[in-house]
C-alpha cells in the first residue's frame, strides 16, 4: 500500500512539474469524455422527451383513418375517403373486448371571432370521450357532455392558445364567440399541452360536439352524413394494443362488407409505431456521436502514449537509478502506468464536469431536457482508465525493460 | 603480470569471478571489454580498481554490481552464481546486497534528501513502515542529520555525494561499489568522502570497491587492482593509512549482513591489517 501510494506520489510529482504539458495531454481525454457524457445526456433526454410525448397522447391510443380514395385512377391519399362512420365508432368498444374507448373525430379549420378580435384555428368535432383518449383535461369550466352532442348544442371548449389570442387574460368561460358566424358559448378551457411530437401547437384548437361541428361549422360530407375523419381508439392496456388492433381490423372489414380479396378501406396505426421511427433516428444520432466521442478518446489515448514516451526518454537516467537500487520490472511498469492512468482519469473527471456543464447549457439554450446518468459517468471514467492503461502500457513497458547500464549512462 | 588473488587468508571469497568475459557487438565491430578476468575479493576488503578509460574496469563494476551479465565465465556472489539469475532476481540482489555510489551522485532532483535515501527501501520486499526512520539514521551516519528535507540542489557536491552514500547504505548492503566517487569533487571533499568509506569498511566490515583514476583515492584501499585492455595487469596489497579504531559502529540492525538469499560465510571477523 505504501508502495502504491509512493508510486502515486511520484506520478503526481512528475505530472506537476510539467503542468501545462500534463493539462494539454489530458485535453484529448477531457473532450472525449465530455462528448460521451453530453451525448448520453442529450440522447437520453431525447428519449425521455419522446416517451413523454407518447404518454401525452396516450400510449394505448390507436388511430383509425379512412382508406385512400381512388378517383379515376388517381389515389388521393389516406383520409380522403368517407368510409369511417360515427356508427363504426359506436360499435368498436361494444364489439371488441380489448377496446375500451372509440371516439369519432371530424376536423377542419375555422375563423373564430370574439368581439373585435379574431383567430384562425383547428376545429375538432368529437364526443366527450376525446378528452380521455388524448389525455386532455379541462383547466377551467367543464367539458361538453353527451347531452350536448345528442342535441347539437352550440358549446365550445377552447385550447389555451386560442384563449390567449382572443381573450388575453380574461376568463372566457361563459363568453359568446362566433365560429363561421354561428354563436357558441365557451364552456371550458383545456389544460395546456405544449407541442406535439410533430411540432404542432396542441393548444391551438377548439373542441365542439361532433353533431354541432358537422351541421354548423364544417359541413356534412355529401357522400355520407355519418362519415368521420378518424376514429381514436384506446386499448384497455398497453399489452392489449395488438389484440385491440386485430379486433378492430376484423370488425371494420366486416362492417364495411369487404370481400377477402379486397384491400382495407381504412388504416390502423398506433402511436408507438409512429414514435418508434423517431426513436430509432435519435438512437442512430446517439450512436454517431458516441463513435465521434470514442475517436476522440482514442486520439486522447495516443496523446497520452506520446507524452509518456517523451517522459520515459527524459527520465531514462532516473529509471536507470531506480533499477540500480533494486526496482524490479514490475515496479517501473507500475510507476509509469500509474502516471498514465492518473493523467487519463484526471482527464476523465474533468471531462465529466465539462460534459455535465455542456449538457446543462444545451438544456437551457435549446430547452431540451438532458439527463446525465450515473451509468454514463461511470462508463466514461472506466473508459478513460482503460485508455490510460491501454496507451500507457507500451511506454511503461519500454521503461521497465530499459537496460540499467544504458539508462544510467544517458543524459 | 600477476592475476593471482592477493589475499587468501579468508575462508570463502564474497566475490568470486572466474574467467569472466564480456563482448559488445557494435555492428561489424566486436569490442572485447573483458578478456577472461579471474578475481577473488574477500568480505570486508577495500579494493581500488585502476586503469585507463576503456580498460574494462567499469564493465567489471557493472558485472560485479549485477547490473549486467557476462558473455561467458562465472560470477559467484556469496556463493550464488549470478550469471544464471534473471532481471528481477538481479534487481533483488542489487537492492539487498549492493550499494552504488556514482561520480555524478545520481540523486533524483525533485526529491528531498530523505526521499532519495528512502528509495531503495521502497523496492525492498520487507516491511517499510519504518522507512523514514531508517533513512534518517542512514543520513545521520554520514553526517547529514538535519538536512533531511533539503533538495539536492540545496546541498553542496560533497553533501550530495554523502546523500548518495546514505542511500547506498540504507538497506545495509554487504558491498559498496563506487565508480569514480570523487571525480566531481575537490580534493578536500574527496578526502572527506574517502574517509567515510574507510570508516564504513573498518567499523562495519562493508566490502568497498572503488573505481578510480586517482592515486590519492587508491591509497585509501588495502588492495589495488590494475586493468589494461580488459585484463588484470596488476594486483597489489598495500599498507594503507589505517586508523586505530576497529570498534564496529553499525548504523542499522546487524541482520543486514546475513541475507537468506545470499549465502555469506558464517561468521565474519573484520580483518585489520597492521
Amino acid at each position: 500500500m505504501k508502495r502504491l501510494l509512493s508510486s502515486m506520489r511520484i506520478a503526481f510529482r512528475a505530472l506537476e512539474v510539467n503542468k501545462l504539458r500534463s493539462a494539454l495531454t489530458m485535453l484529448g481525454i477531457v473532450i472525449g469524455v465530455a462528448a460521451v457524457i453530453a451525448t448520453a445526456a442529450i440522447g437520453s433526454g431525447a428519449k425521455q422527451r419522446i416517451q413523454q410525448q407518447i404518454a401525452s397522447i396516450g400510449s394505448n391510443v390507436i388511430i383509425v383513418l379512412p382508406g385512400s380514395l381512388t378517383s379515376s385512377g388517381m389515389r388521393m391519399g389516406s383520409g380522403n375517403a368517407v368510409t369511417l362512420t360515427e356508427s363504426d365508432a359506436r360499435e368498436l368498444p361494444a364489439q371488441c373486448p380489448d377496446v375500451s374507448l372509440a371516439v369519432p373525430l371530424v376536423r377542419g379549420g375555422a375563423q373564430i371571432v370574439y368581439e373585435n378580435s379574431n383567430w384562425a384555428t383547428i376545429v375538432y368535432g368529437t364526443t366527450p370521450g376525446f378528452l380521455q383518449a388524448r389525455d386532455l383535461s379541462v383547466a377551467e369550466g367543464s367539458s361538453f357532455t353527451q347531452q350536448d352532442v345528442d342535441s347539437a348544442n352550440k358549446v365550445a371548449v377552447l385550447g389555451k392558445t386560442v384563449v390567449t389570442n382572443l381573450f388575453g387574460d380574461m376568463d372566457p368561460v361563459g363568453q359568446a364567440i362566433r365560429i363561421k358566424n354561428v354563436p357558441f358559448t365557451v364552456v371550458g378551457v383545456l389544460e395546456p399541452k405544449g407541442q406535439s411530437p410533430t411540432g404542432q401547437d396542441q393548444d391551438d384548437v377548439i373542441i365542439l360536439p361532433i353533431s354541432t361541428a358537422k351541421r354548423k361549422v364544417l359541413g356534412i360530407k355529401s357522400a355520407n352524413a355519418d362519415a368521420v375523419d378518424q376514429i381514436i381508439m384506446e386499448a384497455k392496456s398497453g399489452t392489449q394494443i395488438e389484440p385491440a388492433r386485430d379486433e378492430a381490423h376484423a370488425l371494420l372489414r366486416q362492417r364495411h362488407h369487404l370481400l377477402p380479396s379486397e384491400d382495407d378501406d381504412f388504416s390502423i396505426r398506433n402511436m408507438q409505431e409512429i414514435f418508434a421511427a423517431q426513436e430509432a433516428s435519435s438512437h442512430i444520432m446517439s450512436l454517431m456521436l458516441a463513435a465521434v466521442a470514442s475517436v476522440s478518446l482514442i486520439v486522447g489515448g495516443i496523446g497520452i502514449m506520446n507524452i509518456m514516451l517523451v517522459s520515459v526518454r527524459e527520465r531514462t537516467r532516473e529509471i536507470g537509478l531506480r533499477q540500480a537500487v533494486g526496482a524490479k520490472t514490475r515496479d517501473i511498469l507500475t510507476q509509469f502506468l500509474v502516471e498514465a492512468v492518473t493523467l487519463s482519469i484526471a482527464g476523465g473527471l474533468a471531462g465529466v464536469v465539462l460534459g455535465i456543464g455542456a449538457s446543462a447549457i444545451v438544456s437551457s439554450l435549446a430547452s431540451w431536457n438532458t439527463v446525465v446518468g450515473a451509468g454514463s459517468v461511470l462508463l466514461a471514467v472506466f473508459f478513460s482508465a482503460v485508455v490510460g492503461i491501454g496507451f500507457g502500457y507500451y511506454p511503461a513497458r519500454k521503461a521497465a525493460y530499459l537496460d540499467p547500464i544504458e539508462a544510467l549512462r544517458s543524459e | 603480470m600477476t592475476t593471482q588473488p592477493a589475499t587468501t587468508q579468508m575462508r570463502a571469497p564474497l566475490i568470486d569471478v572466474r574467467d569472466l568475459t564480456k563482448t559488445y557487438n557494435l555492428g561489424e565491430v566486436t569490442v572485447h571489454a573483458l578478456r577472461g578476468i579471474t578475481l577473488r575479493i574477500e568480505k570486508s576488503s577495500f579494493v581500488a580498481i585502476m586503469g585507463a578509460s576503456g580498460s574494462g574496469k567499469s564493465t567489471l563494476m557493472n558485472l560485479v554490481g549485477c547490473l549486467d551479465r557476462p558473455t561467458s565465465g562465472r560470477y559467484l556472489l556469496g556463493g550464488v552464481p549470478v550469471e544464471s539469475l534473471d532481471r528481477d532476481q538481479l534487481a533483488g540482489i542489487r537492492n539487498q546486497s549492493i550499494g552504488f555510489v556514482f561520480q555524478n551522485f545520481n540523486l533524483l532532483p525533485r526529491m528531498s534528501a530523505l526521499e532519495n535515501v528512502e528509495l531503495p527501501l521502497l523496492y525492498s520486499s520487507g516491511d517499510i513502515s519504518n522507512a523514514a526512520e531508517r533513512a534518517k539514521r542512514s543520513l545521520a551516519s554520514v553526517g547529514l542529520a538535519g538536512r533531511e528535507h533539503n533538495l539536492p540542489t540545496q546541498l553542496s557536491g560533497g553533501q550530495q555525494q554523502r546523500v548518495a552514500i546514505a542511500r547506498a547504505l540504507v538497506n545495509e548492503p554487504q558491498i559498496l561499489l563506487a565508480d569514480e566517487p570523487t571525480g566531481a569533487l575537490d580534493s578536500r571533499t574527496s578526502a572527506e568522502i574517502m574517509s567515510i568509506f574507510q570508516r564504513l569498511n573498518r567499523t562495519q566490515g562493508i566490502t568497498i570497491i572503488v573505481v578510480t583514476h586517482s592515486d590519492d583515492v587508491a591509497k585509501y584501499a588495502d588492495r589495488v587492482i590494475t586493468f589494461r585492455d580488459g585484463q588484470v595487469v596488476g594486483d597489489t596489497l598495500q599498507k594503507s593509512p589505517r586508523g586505530n579504531s576497529p570498534e564496529p559502529i553499525l548504523i542499522g540492525a546487524p541482520a543486514g549482513l546475513s541475507r537468506p538469499d545470499v549465502q555469506t560465510p558464517e561468521v565474519q571477523t573484520i580483518e585489520v591489517q597492521k
